[in-house]
């Protein structure tokens, strides 16, 4: 029996759901297109008659602002680019470190609402309905107030070993960049490459005599080995700098302003609160009898919980965890009330110098987008890479 | 192997009783030396931090409006700053006399939130009381009739702001979100794609660009001489953005309806439109309603963020307060515990509700 | 007669203060025997055959399991679990390892056993099951019928002295019982220790030793399946069997 293709279709109704699709479509587009048209013919009369300049061509122009912290050095002189380049590595700043640390402590709170101590399972539920309810900008003025007002002045500042808390900020000894901490860098690197390959050398003795190693902190200390090993061969540099009391403030070492440390901690804590809630259920997700299973297969809680709980809790937890690390990414753009000189910061700054409100605000939306969308496509890669398979 | 004699046994209760207050101390808090010793470390500290509190908030505390008498030595938390200044934090700049416009229509409001959350009033005429209700809402703020005097937008702040911009936003974001969500799920490429540019456009940038995009751009759209409030700006972007979210919840509803309900009403020879008013859209909503409560908890903690555009609402009216106050100022940490007090009442009693609500959803679900 | 396997003496379980869920259960299972259980929602089946495993816990009286009595001693425990093997009625595979990854789980990791033994094992419990060909497919891309009897070659793979089954065919769909019993009624003709929950009352005509009734958290009545089903001493006996078999 040769298989032919069905036949192709010969009339064409005026009824029929095609051609009332192609007529929906064109009166939408048709009336998107008028409305776009009107908006963009009104702003540009607007703008001439206002005398508001277009184009991006104030970006190469000096700035003509200071930006109160940034990674590397910026003064006014230089193009508002480069101001622009300055608050992204600000918010990325932020994001990074705070992301880190709203996982850790997130990740805590939300295991510890199954611990056996009924206290624990207390203050976790606590912390989650505090923290959630409570408008992260009250929170971020709140800690931003704490920072700016009940610590004391740098002349009296809280010492706690070599470490200055004080209204100017956190000052803390840093280590002075000599030639052996590049070697151990090089140590660290090498490091991880020796434990990953001890962890496939592991692995496959175990897959060929069932001899189980230590895959965590076997590798673990490899790494710190050879950064050791590293600081030891370049000479062992063990010079600091130190902050000490000046007159006004505190000097040398390293610092994190108040701005800084009240945004950070201020995302961390309040994002922590969404985390937590996300592992709770992605735990919480996985059906009773998985456990009694490995149990009744004479798995130990330990394993039990890596090879068969926590396997199956990480496809439920990873793609709303990025929503959270996506959200605190975006909240800190609030960092403008609290004076933090983020991108929305210095957008607001160049919108007000330049009135080219448009072109800036195109430019803070674009560098959001960007960093939503690419997560997005990450997290879309791995579900379906990750993805329990079903019929 | 024969049957003996069979004895009916009588239950007896358990030797060792697993319920009950003592057994419940046990079990939680003493189980094993690990337990105990959590219990040991973190009881301490609570017992610590929790008395010292109390008389810092409670017993030291000063009531009075009298900032003398929060300055002298000793002294826990001041709520007098409360005591003075309430009625500031609370409405705003709204002139003193006629504040007790924007109370009764706070009132009003609050009324008709509580009654939309009750079974009993899913009807359809609960959308002509909710027009009613916004009416006479912005008769009573704006004045200029029946005798009452004119307040500009300019002037509304506090809590009324507040619940205006999240109850209004949330209202006029529905119908954009059900129209978005729809459009997501249609055969339409056109369609489809503008639908998902919005929805992805918005959920990508944070709501604080959207809002100094409504406020600087919007009155570069209208033509020359159209005069936009600064408060339809806020509200055109408040809305724009929760109808983006709400589009996504709801969009989540109509995937997770079994396609057999669209297929039995094909059968039956209903339209499109039919379908979707009659089948679809009513236990789609009923399933996605703990979500939009969700959205509209977001949308309320939201507002705080028009105070970066000058609007006075609940935070910015605080500020206002104490900014320029130089005798009250050292005491704004007791201001912010009261409207952080304020919104957590607001946000918490509306996610149990929301709890609730998913509970009930899920008893009619079991058999 | 040989020592019995497996001893219950006086075991008592309470669920909360008040529920008396297993009440003086006197009970011996001796080596190869093959015991079907049946009786009412509610009655303790369950609950008896989990405390073999000590998925649940007893509070008095002794049971003691091939030589070692069931404590809080969990080495014991863990002893005890490596010879007992257990089928659930939701099956409970790992959805997350193909078939043959379910298989080697136990034995690798609880029985340090290398890979290829592990695997050489495993295909051999596939064969015996008949479901050899699915071995790198993922649970939920099979049937019910097949993921049960993946479940009972998982439990298989352990070399088990005893076989627990807890309601294992009333999950599935009436034309993928019979698979999963014939695997079953294959089983019991191999001399391995079984004891099954269940109402398919054909299977324990076919294959049972002995058959337990039990009602309210006692054992009722226990006879050799054609005199059970043939003669029932005790009123709820004969009331639950025309329940059962009057359609």
């Amino acid at each position: 029996m040769t298989q032919k293709s069905p036949p192709k279709k010969k009339n064409w109704s005026w009824r029929s759901e095609a051609f009332r699709g192609l007529i929906y479509q064109a009166v939408a587009i048709g009336l998107i297109v008028a409305v776009v048209w009107f908006l963009a013919h009104n702003t540009l009369n607007n703008m001439k008659i206002r005398g508001i300049q277009s184009g991006f061509d104030f970006l190469s122009g000096p700035a003509g602002f200071d930006i109160g912290e940034s990674l590397y050095p910026f003064d006014s002189a230089q193009p508002y680019w480069q101001a622009f380049l300055v608050g992204i590595t600000n918010t990325l700043r932020v994001a990074i470190i705070g992301i880190i640390l709203t996982t850790i402590l997130g990740t805590l709170l939300g295991v510890g609402r199954f611990s056996r101590n009924a206290l624990v399972r207390g203050v976790c539920y606590g912390y989650v309905e505090l923290f959630r309810n409570v408008p992260v900008l009250l929170q971020l003025l709140m800690w931003y107030l704490l920072f700016t007002e009940v610590l004391p002045a740098s002349a009296d500042a809280w010492v706690i070993g070599p470490v200055f808390l004080s209204k100017g900020g956190l000052s803390f000894p840093v280590p002075i960049w000599a030639v052996g901490h590049l070697w151990a860098l090089i140590g660290l690197v090498a490091g991880f490459a020796a434990a990953f390959l001890y962890r496939k050398w592991a692995f496959k003795r175990f897959e060929t005599t069932g001899q189980l190693r230590s895959m965590f902190w076997t590798p673990v200390a490899i790494v710190l080995a050879g950064g050791v090993l590293g600081w030891f061969a370049g000479g062992a540099p063990s010079a600091f700098d130190f902050p000490t009391k000046g007159d006004f403030s505190i000097e040398n070492g390293g610092s994190l302003t108040p701005e800084f440390l009240s945004v950070l901690i201020g995302l961390t804590v309040y994002t922590a609160a969404f985390v937590a809630e996300v592992v709770r259920s992605g735990i919480q997700s996985v059906a009773r009898g998985q456990g009694e299973a490995a149990a009744a297969l004479g798995l130990n809680p330990r394993q039990s919980m890596r090879l068969v709980m926590l396997p199956q809790a990480l496809r439920v937890i990873i793609p709303p965890m990025t929503n959270q690390f996506l959200n605190l990414t975006k909240n800190s753009s609030l960092a403008v009330a609290i004076g933090y000189p983020d991108v929305v910061s210095i957008a607001n700054t160049a919108l007000n110098q330049t009135g080219r409100a448009v072109e800036c605000i195109s430019i803070v939306m674009l560098v959001y987008l960007t960093t939503s969308l690419s997560t997005s496509l990450l997290m879309n890669w791995y579900n379906t890479r990750s993805a329990i398979q079903e019929r | 192997m024969t049957s003996q004699i069979f004895q009916p046994i009588a239950a007896r209760p358990a030797p060792v009783k697993t319920e009950g207050l003592v057994a419940w101390i046990r079990f939680n808090l003493f189980a094993d030396w690990v337990t105990t010793l959590m219990t040991v470390v973190i009881g301490g500290a609570l017992l610590y931090l929790i008395p010292q509190f109390l008389s810092w908030a409670i017993f030291r505390a000063s009531w009075q409006p009298n900032f003398e008498a929060c300055r002298v030595e000793g002294v826990g938390a001041c709520w007098g700053v409360v005591a003075e200044k309430y009625r500031i934090i609370l409405f705003g700049r709204y002139p003193f006399e006629e504040q007790w416009r924007p109370l009764v229509a706070t009132g009003l409001m609050l009324s008709l939130l509580i009654a939309s959350c009750m079974r009993a009033f899913w009807r359809s005429w609960l959308v002509i009381l909710w027009a009613l209700v916004l009416t006479v809402f912005f008769a009573l703020m704006y004045g200029n009739t029946m005798g009452l005097s004119k307040v500009e937008t300019d002037r509304w702040g506090g809590l009324p702001l507040t619940i205006l911009l999240a109850s209004l936003s949330m209202a006029m974001a529905f119908p954009i979100a059900l129209v978005v969500a729809l459009g997501r799920r249609s055969n339409l490429p056109a369609i489809r794609t503008f639908c998902t540019i919005y929805v992805e456009l918005i959920r990508g940038v944070p709501l604080i660009s959207v809002l100094f995009m409504a406020s600087f751009m919007f009155p570069l759209f209208m033509p020359q001489g159209f005069n936009i409030d600064v408060l339809v700006r806020v509200l055109v972007g408040i809305t724009l953005f929760a109808a983006a979210y709400m589009a996504e919840v709801i969009r989540g509803g109509l995937q997770a309806l079994p396609k057999g309900q669209i297929e039995a009403a094909a059968t039956l020879g209903l339209s499109y439109w039919q379908t979707q008013r009659k089948i679809v859209l009513p236990q789609a909503l009923a399933m996605v309603v703990p979500s939009i409560m969700n959205n509209f908890i977001s949308t309320f903690k939201d507002t705080s963020l028009v105070t970066i555009v000058s609007l006075y609402e609940l935070t910015g009216a605080l500020s206002l307060a104490l900014n320029s106050d130089s005798d009250w100022r050292p005491f704004k940490i007791e201001g912010y515990l009261f409207i952080a007090l304020i919104y957590f009442v607001f946000c918490f009693s509306m996610s149990r509700y929301s709890q609730w609500v998913e509970k009930q959803v899920n008893k009619s679900k079991l058999r | 007669m040989s020592e019995p396997i497996i001893t219950f003496d006086k075991v008592n379980k309470w669920y909360g203060n008040n529920f008396h869920v297993l009440r003086d259960i006197d009970l011996s299972v001796a080596k190869g025997e093959r015991i079907v259980v049946c009786g009412p929602s509610g009655s303790g089946k369950s609950t008896l055959i989990r405390c073999i495993n000590r998925l649940e816990e007893h509070q008095q009286g002794h049971l003691t399991v091939d030589g070692v009595e069931l404590t809080d001693d969990m080495k014991a425990i863990d002893g005890v679990r490596k010879k007992v093997g257990m089928v659930f009625q939701q099956f409970n595979l790992f959805p997350h390892l193909t078939v043959l990854e379910n298989l080697t789980l136990s034995p690798m990791w609880v029985g340090k056993m290398p890979k290829k033994e592990a695997e050489e094992k495993a295909m051999e419990q596939l064969k015996r099951v008949r479901i050899a060909e699915q071995a790198s497919k993922y649970p939920l891309q099979l049937s019910g019928g097949q993921q049960q009897r993946v479940a009972i070659a998982r439990a298989l793979c352990l070399t088990p002295k005893i076989m627990l089954f807890d309601e294992p065919t009333s999950a599935l769909d009436p034309e993928m019982i019979k698979e999963v019993l014939d695997v079953m009624i294959e089983m019991a003709s191999q001399g391995i220790t079984m004891i099954c929950v269940t109402h398919e009352m054909g299977f324990a005509k076919a294959v049972a030793d002995r058959v337990i009734f039990m009602d309210q958290g006692q054992i009722v009545e226990q006879n050799n399946p054609h005199d059970f089903f043939n003669n029932p001493q005790n009123e709820r006996s004969r009331d639950f069997l025309s329940k059962i078999l009057g359609h």
